[in-house]
């Protein structure tokens, strides 16, 4: 009887064979090979040789490295709060049913669909300094056009600008079909309640989109960490590594030096740092939940 | 205490009008139930009370006051919605309490109401409970508890039973009659279920099509029902209509149905020129009899208390009868109905209610 269940519960696996089969494939066994090859000093085209952590030792040590992470911490915490709460507002503002705010929807939502070489390019001929539509505006009012792309101190600021240009789009429509979850009756009792415009964001609103807030701000914070098309294609890393992040680093290493190891070792420690920030997303906001 | 006054008040939405001069008073500390079938009007109607929607034609009063430009917050009404519109992250205390916050109530008093309204209510060990942790029942009494604190001038009950199950149905029925004897307030509850608005109202007014049927007691809207509309739709099972013409027999209305005649206690006196006559009868007055009109059965309802028969004359007429509790009666059978003419009602051609004068 106990065998006969076992082979029965076993034929059910049948049903997510296809799907196990394709994640064992295209993404454990990536994952677990990627770690494994950390472990090495492999070239892209050559041999390998067995090196433990020395790759990590390295890594600590890479200064070029370091600037990197310093540089990718210093991006997602200059794109995740804006691209948290600005499409918080254009979805409170656009959560109508007028033209006009459907029209609104569509302009914002539409950077989001545009692939990065495009955003790059559009950006280009605005922020460079020769003839850009920002230095041609500022020679206008008779200023000297600002540095957005050679200035190290202004890189980075201006990836995260082009980035939240880019990205508002989703987290907006996110948080505009959470809004539509709201059951209107609520905001009716609201109404009954003697309750404030602010009032009524603050105590109705915003408690309703907490979750909806949570999951944008963890996938953001997953996708900023990861941040590589921009400053490849607008600064190569420059000026002097200062938009150089850490996935750009990884590619350089990996594709120009043709050392893998290094690279995989370097994947390893994103991968750590983005694991972890997530689940501290997560259990800083469960606990805030529950506590609540 | 406040009375309500509407006076010839019309609401369309676009293009489909919902509300067609309506007007109605209402006295202070009345209950009244607004009775009809979906897409009469009566929702709207209350939520143009409570001010969530807008008033196209007409006035509300409140009192000595006039409300249809004033807020929902301002109109001292308080409404329990009929999917509850509990606050889902506050608990059961901040949800009663929120209202009262928002108008700056002192915190000593807002806890003495909450607390208040929770012994009424039974909601006592609940107060720190969210929403999603309670039942269906529990839920619809906090609702009831989030309007009781406010102590309005006007509670307002939009088909506050249709959530609950049969049995819970039934108790919170009897609850809200007990409440309503408790707080004298005036009242308005929206219902389709005329068995609510029978038990619980002191006049209902039933609706359709955009405007008042009519408005009376209970028992009035049952034996005088204003016109055919009424009489169908208060009522279960409902009334028998029947084509009829009608002749005078000693000043009171004699009905032929379908050959026979069935003598009324209509005054001949009082009825219009008419080519189109109905009679009504209610399924209680037409009784299974040994003799009588002779009809087939068509489908038997036992009911346990009594038996409904659905049976036709000879003629083909449907009509509802009532028989015993331990009736014997199948389906296919040849019985004989036993009409009390004597408490039948007469519809015009335009629909309009004539019955039997009251001393009768």
């Amino acid at each position: 009887m106990g065998a006969r269940a076992a082979s029965r519960q076993w034929s059910n696996a049948l049903f997510v064979a296809p799907y196990l089969i394709a994640y064992l494939c295209l993404l454990i066994f990536p994952l677990v090979s990627g770690m494994g090859l950390s472990l090495f000093k492999a070239d892209l085209f050559g041999g390998r040789e067995f090196v433990g952590l020395e790759n990590f030792a390295r890594l600590f040590k890479d200064t070029v490295f370091l600037q990197s992470v310093a540089n990718t911490f210093y991006f997602v915490l200059l794109t995740v709060p804006p691209l948290t709460v600005i499409p918080l507002f254009l979805a409170l503002l656009l959560n109508r049913s007028d033209r006009t705010a459907a029209i609104f929807r569509g302009v914002f939502f539409s950077s989001s669909v545009l692939s990065v070489t495009i955003v790059t390019l559009i950006w280009r001929m605005i922020l460079m300094t020769e003839g850009g539509l920002a230095a041609n505006i500022r020679h206008a009012m008779g200023f000297d056009a600002i540095p957005f792309l050679s200035d190290p101190n202004l890189v980075m600021i201006s990836m995260a600008i082009i980035t939240v240009w880019w990205c508002l789009g989703l987290p907006m429509m996110l948080y505009l079909s959470a809004l539509q979850q709201v059951p209107q009756d609520i905001y009716e009792a609201a109404e009954l309640d003697n309750s404030g415009w602010f009032r009524t964001l603050w105590s109705i609103t915003l408690p309703a989109l907490s979750r909806t807030v949570i999951l944008v701000a963890i996938f953001q914070c997953v996708l900023q960490f990861q941040l590589f098309g921009q400053p490849q294609l607008i600064t190569q890393g420059g000026p002097n590594g200062a938009s150089r992040p850490i996935v750009l680093f990884i590619f350089e290493v990996g594709f120009r030096r043709w050392d893998i190891g290094y690279a995989a070792a370097a994947s390893q420690i994103l991968f750590g740092i983005i694991l972890l920030a997530t689940l501290i997303q997560y259990f800083v906001t469960s606990r805030k939940q529950v506590s609540s | 205490m406040s009375g309500i006054d509407i006076k010839n008040v019309s609401k369309a939405f676009g293009t489909t009008q919902v509300l067609d001069d309506v007007s109605l008073q209402i006295a202070p500390n009345e209950f009244i139930a607004f009775l009809g079938p979906s897409g009469c009007g009566k929702t709207t109607l209350l939520r143009m009370i409570a001010g969530l929607e807008t008033v196209d034609a007409g006035e509300i009063h409140i009192g000595d006051r006039r409300v249809d430009d004033l807020p929902p917050g301002q109109r001292g009404v308080a409404l329990v919605f009929q999917n509850y519109a509990l606050y889902p992250h506050m608990s059961v205390a901040d949800n009663m309490a929120f209202g009262l916050k928002n108008i700056g109530v002192a915190k000593d008093e807002i806890r003495r109401r909450v607390e208040d309204a929770a012994r009424i209510l039974e909601l006592d060990g609940l107060l720190a409970r969210k929403p999603g942790e309670l039942s269906g029942g529990q839920k619809q009494r906090v609702a009831i508890g989030r309007a009781i604190v406010k102590n309005p001038d006007l509670f307002l009950f939009d088909e506050p039973l249709s959530n609950l199950d049969a049995a819970l149905r039934m108790r919170t029925r009897l609850e809200l009659a007990q409440l309503r004897r408790r707080l004298k307030a005036t009242m308005i509850l929206v219902t389709h279920d005329q068995v609510e608005a029978m038990t619980l109202a002191d006049r209902i007014v039933v609706m359709k099509d955009r405007k008042v049927q009519q408005v009376g007691s209970p028992m009035e809207i049952y034996a005088r029902p204003a016109n055919v509309f009424v009489a169908g739709f208060v009522g279960s099972p409902s009334m028998n209509i029947l084509k009829a013409t009608i002749q005078d027999e000693g000043g009171f209305a004699v009905a032929i149905v379908a050959g026979t005649k069935i003598a009324t206690r209509v005054p001949m006196a009082g009825l219009p020129a008419s080519d189109h006559w109905r009679l009504g009868l209610r399924p209680e007055c037409v009784k299974v009899s040994n003799d009588g009109h002779p009809a087939t059965v068509e489908f038997v309802e036992r009911l346990g208390e009594r038996t409904l028969v659905y049976a036709k004359l000879s003629d083909g007429t449907p009509v509802t009868a009532e028989d015993a509790g331990n009736s014997r009666v199948a389906m296919g059978d040849a019985i004989h109905l036993r009409i009390d003419g004597a408490r039948a009602h007469l519809f015009s051609g335009t629909g309009d209610g004539y019955h039997a004068d009251e001393a009768a």
